[in-house]
This record gives structure tokens, C-alpha cells and sequence, in this order.
């Protein structure tokens, strides 16, 4: 599951990031953000037009990403 | 030789992640009064201060903007990064790097200062918000952590005054070689940060997590949270207009009361006039909005302090998408609601260049505070002072309709810039920072600069042009037995007949065009102009307080409306093209920002004064 299908408020854990290309500006940026594999997060909240963007709550940090940006976080299938 | 190594002064340079508080730290070491506020991106250039340490160390002290990395995305990164590689051109290495970390965020900072040790530089790790930390029943072992990093780690809490003796006792014996990582900082970053982590500290409590979500919950709720949004615009508004009356009234009346004791005690004559007409007229008409922009700017520093500002950008990215911006474009026009300077210059946080560029065009749109005289003058001679449903003050809400127009424009010429331009993504990946009170003290001081800033605008620029205006409409003299007021004969008259041809089809009478001249320095100098124009004109000798109503006498509903409506585009401000010439390093855009502004005022205007008249409300 990408975390832009992930309904907010559910627990869920980064598998890996999605690279768009041979130099995705940001897949590199949400690695330096902390969405590293193995990471948990979760979504608070989503914005008023369209459900975009999503605030995602991870570690202790929250962070807006639009969507086309969540859906490059890929989660890890609930065991 | 020793002396001379003695007082050279230290290189250092604070570095970390975005809103770590390395401005707070750098305002507290050097005593300077940077701003801080509670976002990502504050601070998007170097800054310099210098201090000396207990034992007599001289240190100089370079501010960096934040980053989440070395590998830097947007041009405020690449400053820190050429400056941390001694890259950067006319700035020396530092001999010092003094990485910044919030202590409630470690997971995240700690990534960046592995990457800052990994430079091979000597370092110093400095935990911000150890307070905080504690509170929320985080321990951090601070010995284990230094030895695992090989760097020396301090405890700080910049917003506190004796905050730092840890950090600045340390700098009198600043470490001389690069960070040597044990077994725990090395290998694979994430891996790395994950391991000091487990071991360097304890399981923290989560009682203030709980807060934030309670708050997120309503505040960035998608109907609650827009409804939070609106209400909190429309009250700024309506307090500019009913809080600001009370001293507004006061300051009014010591002025002209003022001006009339000049009066007495002078001849009649030239000195009198240029006194009372040019200098009273002009600047007491601006000093007069001095309260309406402080309660304006007291309700902007508290909602940057408390970190509503980036919630705000959440709520809205969606609108900014539709016309082509990144949510990151959000702060720096938010900024121009102060100033577009520091507006423009907090572009240097957006990545994508062509974003940038369309940030920069758009920013002179936003209402900036130079405006507020102009239409908070407009609008109290021609708006009645009604209340609608005895809650709701009429004129406050006209001027945050012309506010609204602003923004609504903005998204237009957005729309319409990003039409042909390639389909790219444009990234938000914006921090949400955590919700702080905001602190008395920097809200105090945030309004006295100000304060300053608008008093010794009003003691230069406008004074100067209200003497040079007052010299334009005094000379000539008219010449004997004329029978009209002195200013049809003089220059200024001269001017104002000249332009008028062009500012007819407006509405503008040719007092107007004068007072659009020295305009063009400064926003609010239009203001005082009027008044010096009206003062010399002779219509009643006490100009500075009858500007309303005098206005409200000459003009039609339609001019004023035309002339508000001018003045939401007109591009009437030197710095701000200056401001844009520097950022943008060529002339190019300058004139494209002129160019379009000008054609959109003059449109909006023309377009309003012919609806007025068409509603009847023109000169009868």
C-alpha cells in the first residue's frame, strides 16, 4: 500500500521509497526528512480541498506532503 | 605571537535543521535581534555578529539558514552548504561548526549533525530546548552521546537569558580536532541515528504529543480548520479598524494641535508654511496610523510564534496548486503582507527556480502594511462608519474585501503565468512545527522594530518629500492679483495638469497625479502628499486633520473607489523593485513586475470608476 491510500489515523510502517527516475529530487528529500524504511507514521489529518495534501505524523516531527508525494512512501503489509 | 593568536577572533557558524532555534541561540550569544518566529525558513542568509567568551576569547559568529541536509535543494540551503565546505566566496572556512539540535526532535536533527561531523571539521553539538525535552520526560545522556559522536555535546536553552554559560564556558576551549564517531555513529546514517538513539536516551513521556494532536485535530480540521482560518482574518481586520480608533483619535488631535501652536508662534510667511503645510501636514497625516499597524503586525508576530503560519499553508496548498504554486510559496507571500522585501527574500526557500520566480511577480501584490494608510484614509471619507447587525464594522469589512481582491488577483495572474509552462511537480514536504505560547518578549520586541521601522520611514522618505512636494506646489509664487490658490500656479500644479490627461478616464482629479509622484518611493507617502497638495492649496488652512473630510467634500464616491482600487496593484515602490532587482540579478523582472502591476491597476481602476459611475455614485 502507497501512504496516500492509507486512511488517516491507522498506524503503519515505511517499506521503502519509491524512486521516480534515475534523480528524484523528492524521493531524496523524504529520505533526508526521516521516511527511511522501517520508520512508523501515521496521518493526522488531510487537507479541505480533495483530501490534499496529507499531514503525516512521523517520529516526533509532522510534515504537509501533497499527495503525488505520499504515494512514493511505500508501506509495509500489516503482518 | 601568542597575543596576536589570542585575539584573532574565532570563526564559528551555527548550522542545523530548520527551526531548531539557531537565530534564538545567535540573538542570545551576540545580543543582536534577529527575527525568529516559529518556522521552517526564517532566516534565509548569512548573518554576522560577534562576542567574546568569559575568558576574554573574541568570536566571530556567522547565523546560517537551516537545512534538512548537505545536499542542498533550495538557494537559502546552498549558502550553508558552501559555507560549511568554505565554498562559499569571500567567507573563509569556519574554523568552528556549532551544529544546532532540538532536543524534542532528535530522530529527525540528529541526521544532520552526523552529516555535519561526517565534514571533518571540529564540531560542537548544542541541544536546544533541553528544558522541553526534560519536560516532556526525555533523558538524554549527554556524556554518552559526546563519546559515541567523538564531539563535544552542550545543553542550551537559547530562549532563556544565562542559557548558554555551558555552551560559551566550552568555547573558551574550542575543540581543535574534527568529530572522531565510536561504534554507534558509524555506518549507514539512518541506521546510525536509530542506534544513538536506543542508546543515549530514554523512552520519552507523551503527554505534550497529546496537546498537538487535541489541537490538529480542529485547527487542520477541513471544515472547522478553514472556519478557524477565516475568523481569525476577518477579527485582524475588523480590530485594525475598532481597536486603532481610540489613539488613533489621540494621536490625530496632539498633532494638529500641534501644528496650530507652530502656527502661533510664527509670521506668517515662507518658514510658517514649509513648517505647518509641508512637514506637520505631511508626516502628522502618516504618524496617525501608527496604531492600526502595530495591531496589524501584534496579530501576525503571534500567529508566526505560536506555528499556526505553516497549518494556515496546509489548509490553502490545495488552492495554491490549482494556480501552479507549491504550498511553499505560501510563507513568502504571507511575509508581503508586512513588506514585500523580506517577502521576496524568503523566496530563497523555494527550490524549483520557476516557482520562485512567479513567488517574486506575485509578491508586490500582497497588501503590504505601506498600503493600510492609504486605504485606511480612503476608506474613512468615503465609507460611512456603520456596523452592520451591530456587530460587524462596515469599514473593516471593506478593507478586508480589498484584501481578499489582493489574494483572489494573485491566484489569477498565478494561473495565468503557469498557463503554457511545462506540467512539473511542484513539492510541499513542508515541517509542521510543534505549537508554541508565543513569547512576550519577542512579540514586544518584534512590534517596537516596527515601530522603528515605520517612525524613521516617516522621519526620512516622507518628511524629505513632503519638504520637496511643499517646494513643487509653493513655487512659483502665484503671480499679483491672482485669485486662484497658489498651487494652480506652481510646478506641482503644473505636473498634476500634465499627468492628468492620462489619469482622467480614472476618475483622478489633478491633485491625485501629484500626490502619485512622490507615491512612488514610498506607499503611504501618497497620504501626507494629499494632505501637503491640500494644505498649500488653500482650501482650509488645517490640512493635517480635515484631510477626511476635505477628501469626502472634493471627490465623488467614484474616485475614492477608483483610487482604492489603484492603489491594490499599483506598483508605487522603489525598494520593493530594488529588492527584486538584487534576487533576481538583472533588470528583466523588474520591468515585467512594473509592467504588469501598472497595466493591472490602471484596468482596475478604469474599471471601477466606470461601474460607479454607472451606479450614480459620480460627481453630481
Amino acid at each position: 500500500m502507497r501512504l496516500d491510500e492509507l486512511p488517516a489515523g491507522i498506524d503503519a510502517i515505511i517499506d521503502h521509497i519509491d524512486h521516480r527516475g534515475a534523480a528524484d529530487a523528492v524521493a531524496q528529500r523524504l529520505g533526508e526528512l526521516g521516511f527511511v524504511p522501517g520508520e512508523p507514521l501515521r496521518i493526522v489529518a488531510s487537507g479541505p480541498f480533495g483530501g490534499d495534501p496529507l499531514a503525516v505524523k512521523i517520529g516526533f516531527t509532522r510534515f504537509a506532503l501533497r499527495r503525488s508525494e505520499a504515494s512514493r512512501i511505500i508501506l509495509r503489509d500489516a503482518p | 605571537m601568542d597575543a596576536l593568536i589570542e585575539t584573532l577572533p574565532l570563526r564559528a557558524a551555527l548550522v542545523g535543521n530548520p527551526n531548531c532555534g539557531k537565530t534564538s541561540l545567535f540573538n542570545l550569544l551576540t545580543g543582536s535581534r534577529q527575527k525568529v518566529a516559529n518556522y521552517a525558513g526564517v532566516t534565509v542568509e548569512r548573518k554576522e555578529g560577534r562576542f567574546t567568551t568569559p575568558a576574554g576569547r573574541p568570536v566571530r559568529l556567522l547565523d546560517l539558514p537551516g537545512a534538512y541536509s548537505l545536499a542542498a535543494t533550495s538557494p537559502d540551503e546552498a549558502v550553508t552548504r558552501d559555507v560549511c565546505a568554505g565554498r562559499y566566496k569571500g567567507e573563509p572556512a569556519p574554523e568552528l561548526l556549532i551544529c544546532v539540535l532540538d532536543a524534542t526532535n532528535l530522530r529527525l536533527h540528529l541526521r544532520f549533525a552526523l552529516e555535519v561531523c561526517a565534514l571533518g571539521r571540529p564540531t560542537i553539538i548544542v541541544l536546544n530546548m533541553l528544558d522541553a525535552a526534560r519536560k516532556e520526560g526525555l533523558e538524554i545522556d549527554l556524556p554518552r552521546l559526546s563519546a559515541e559522536l567523538g564531539a563535544p555535546v552542550v545543553g542550551v536553552v537559547a530562549v532563556r537569558k544565562n542559557g548558554a554559560d555551558d555552551l560559551l564556558a566550552l568555547l573558551d576551549h574550542p575543540p581543535l580536532h574534527p568529530p572522531a564517531p565510536a561504534a554507534a555513529a558509524q555506518g549507514e546514517i539512518h541506521a546510525a541515528v536509530r542506534r544513538l538513539l536506543t542508546e543515549c536516551t530514554s523512552r520519552p513521556a507523551v503527554a505534550s504529543e497529546a496537546l498537538e494532536d487535541r489541537l490538529d485535530r480542529w485547527i487542520l480540521h477541513p471544515v472547522w480548520g478553514l472556519v478557524i482560518l477565516l475568523a481569525l482574518m476577518f477579527v485582524m481586520f475588523q480590530a485594525v479598524f475598532s481597536w486603532a480608533q481610540p489613539v488613533m483619535d489621540a494621536v490625530d488631535a496632539s498633532v494638529s494641535s500641534f501644528g496650530e501652536m507652530i502656527r502661533q508662534l510664527l509670521p506668517d510667511g515662507l518658514i510658517r508654511s514649509l513648517l505647518v503645510d509641508g512637514i506637520i501636514a505631511g508626516a502628522g497625516t502618516v504618524v496617525v496610523f501608527l496604531p492600526q499597524i502595530l495591531i496589524l503586525f501584534l496579530w501576525i508576530l503571534i500567529l508566526e510564534e505560536s506555528g499556526y503560519l505553516p497549518r494556515a499553508a496546509f489548509l490553502l496548498d490545495r488552492i495554491m496548486a490549482s494556480a501552479g504554486l507549491s504550498g511553499r510559496s505560501f510563507i513568502p507571500l504571507l511575509s508581503s503582507f508586512a513588506c514585500a522585501v523580506p517577502g521576496i527574500m524568503a523566496t530563497r526557500t523555494i527550490q524549483n527556480p520557476r516557482d520562485r520566480l512567479v513567488t517574486i511577480l506575485l509578491a508586490p501584490l500582497m497588501t503590504c502594511s505601506a498600503r493600510l494608510p492609504v486605504y485606511a484614509l480612503l476608506i474613512a471619507a468615503f465609507i460611512p462608519r456603520r456596523s452592520i447587525g451591530g456587530v460587524v464594522n462596515q469599514q473593516g469589512l471593506v478593507l478586508f474585501a480589498l484584501y481578499m481582491v489582493a489574494i483572489l488577483s494573485a491566484l489569477g495572474v498565478a494561473w495565468v503565468m503557469k498557463r503554457g509552462g511545462a506540467q512539473e511537480e511542484h513539492p510541499l514536504l513542508m515541517e509542521l512545527p510543534a505549537y508554541r505560547w508565543p513569547s512576550l518578549r519577542n512579540v514586544a520586541l518584534g512590534l517596537w522594530q516596527r515601530a522603528v521601522i515605520f517612525l524613521s520611514r516617516v522621519g526620512s522618505i516622507i518628511v524629505t518629500l513632503s519638504v520637496l512636494l511643499w517646494a513643487l506646489s509653493s513655487f512659483p509664487a502665484p503671480p499679483e492679483g491672482a485669485t486662484g490658490p497658489a498651487i494652480d500656479y506652481s510646478l506641482a500644479g503644473w505636473i498634476g495638469h500634465l499627468m492628468l490627461p492620462v489619469f482622467a478616464p480614472l476618475g483622478f482629479t489633478w491633485q491625485i497625479c501629484v500626490a502619485l509622484i512622490p507615491g512612488l518611493a514610498a506607499r503611504e507617502v501618497a497620504v501626507s502628499a494629499l494632505a501637503t497638495v491640500y494644505a498649500v492649496g488653500g482650501v482650509d488652512n488645517d490640512a493635517a486633520s480635515q484631510l477626511i473630510p476635505i477628501l469626502s467634500q472634493q471627490w465623488s464616491l467614484a474616485t475614492g473607489l477608483s483610487l482604492l482600487a489603484w492603489y491594490v496593484y499599483a506598483p508605487q515602490c522603489f525598494s520593493t523593485l530594488a529588492v527584486i532587482r538584487r534576487e533576481t540579478g538583472g533588470w528583466k523582472v523588474v520591468f515585467q513586475t512594473a509592467g504588469y502591476l501598472f497595466g493591472l491597476a490602471y484596468l482596475a481602476a478604469f474599471l471601477t470608476w466606470r461601474f460607479a459611475l454607472a451606479m450614480g455614485w459620480g460627481p453630481s
